[in-house]
């Protein structure tokens, strides 16, 4: 509803939702959060097997959500902050936005529910 | 405050709200859909107000609603119809934003649980564009992210 206007990367946003649209890949999100992981740590957390954890990750890394350094053979995965800022950013000002209008909402309904006892 | 609300994307074209309301659902039903109750709270951000406020609660009926920016008059409206009405459970629209390309189509749940009522609404984009337009117009910068936020945000399946 506000006019305010940042251009959002359409390709960036697609690979976002993608990654987030999968309840594994949003648990995965929340454990890197609390530091990083490699991907045996990750199989042992989660009932899945490697192979799986690892597509996980590569949709999570294509999205700009994780980085995985290249160097070490442990190839341990961390959140990428500024990307993470950019979607939650979004989700945020959306929520807030709501949450504002829900909150008027929950008075005029208190004051309905009342109105409508005493008739 | 305690934010009550959920944000999730169930997919890359879809957003889902959903939050409780201490109401029985008929009555959070009839705040969606009577213009004199609409009016009342669907008032946008702060410093707008909500001078259209039109509803023809029938299955093909249209609804528009327009906000004001009071300090610049700035204007941005909305305009829909029901493609599905099952009072107070249900309702489907499809609307389209003023001078925004696309459409969406909004579906809205009362789910009646005694006291109160669990609602969720999902917006369906028709396409990539038109998500990145409705995201566009709802984006603002000067937010802060944390983690905490974040495990909110995606806790919630």
């Amino acid at each position: 509803m506000s006019v305010i206007k940042m251009k959002p990367d359409s390709k960036r946003l697609d690979a976002t939702f993608f990654a987030l649209s999968d309840a594994t890949r949003r648990a995965i999100l929340v454990r890197l959060a609390s530091g990083e992981a490699t991907v045996n740590e990750l199989t042992e957390s989660f009932a899945i097997s490697q192979p799986a954890i690892s597509r996980h990750l590569k949709v999570l890394e294509n999205a700009g959500l994780i980085h995985r350094s290249r160097d070490a053979q442990r190839r341990p995965a961390r959140v990428e902050p500024k990307s993470i800022g950019d979607i939650t950013a979004w989700i945020e000002r959306y929520r807030d936005l709501w949450e504002t209008t829900y909150q008027r909402l929950d008075a005029v309904l208190a004051d309905e529910f009342k109105s409508r006892k005493t008739k | 405050m305690t934010t009550t609300i959920q944000v999730t994307t169930p997919s890359d074209r879809e957003v889902r709200v959903t939050r409780k309301f201490d109401a029985p659902a008929p009555l959070v039903f009839d705040a969606h859909t009577k213009p004199e109750i609409v009016k009342r709270w669907l008032l946008g951000p702060p410093g707008w107000s909500m001078p259209v406020c039109e509803i023809d609660l029938s299955v093909g009926g249209r609804y528009r609603y327009v906000w004001h920016n009071d300090s610049d008059g700035r204007e941005f409206g909305i305009q829909g119809q029901f493609l599905e009405i099952s009072a107070p459970e249900r309702i489907v629209t499809v609307e389209t934003m003023d001078g925004m390309p696309g459409e969406t189509t909004v579906t809205t749940t009362f789910e009646d649980n005694g006291p109160e009522t669990h609602f969720t609404i999902v917006m369906q984009f028709d396409s990539k564009q038109t998500r990145d337009a409705a995201l566009e117009t709802g984006m603002t910068d000067g937010m802060g992210m944390s983690y905490d936020r974040l495990q909110d945000l995606i806790n919630h399946v």
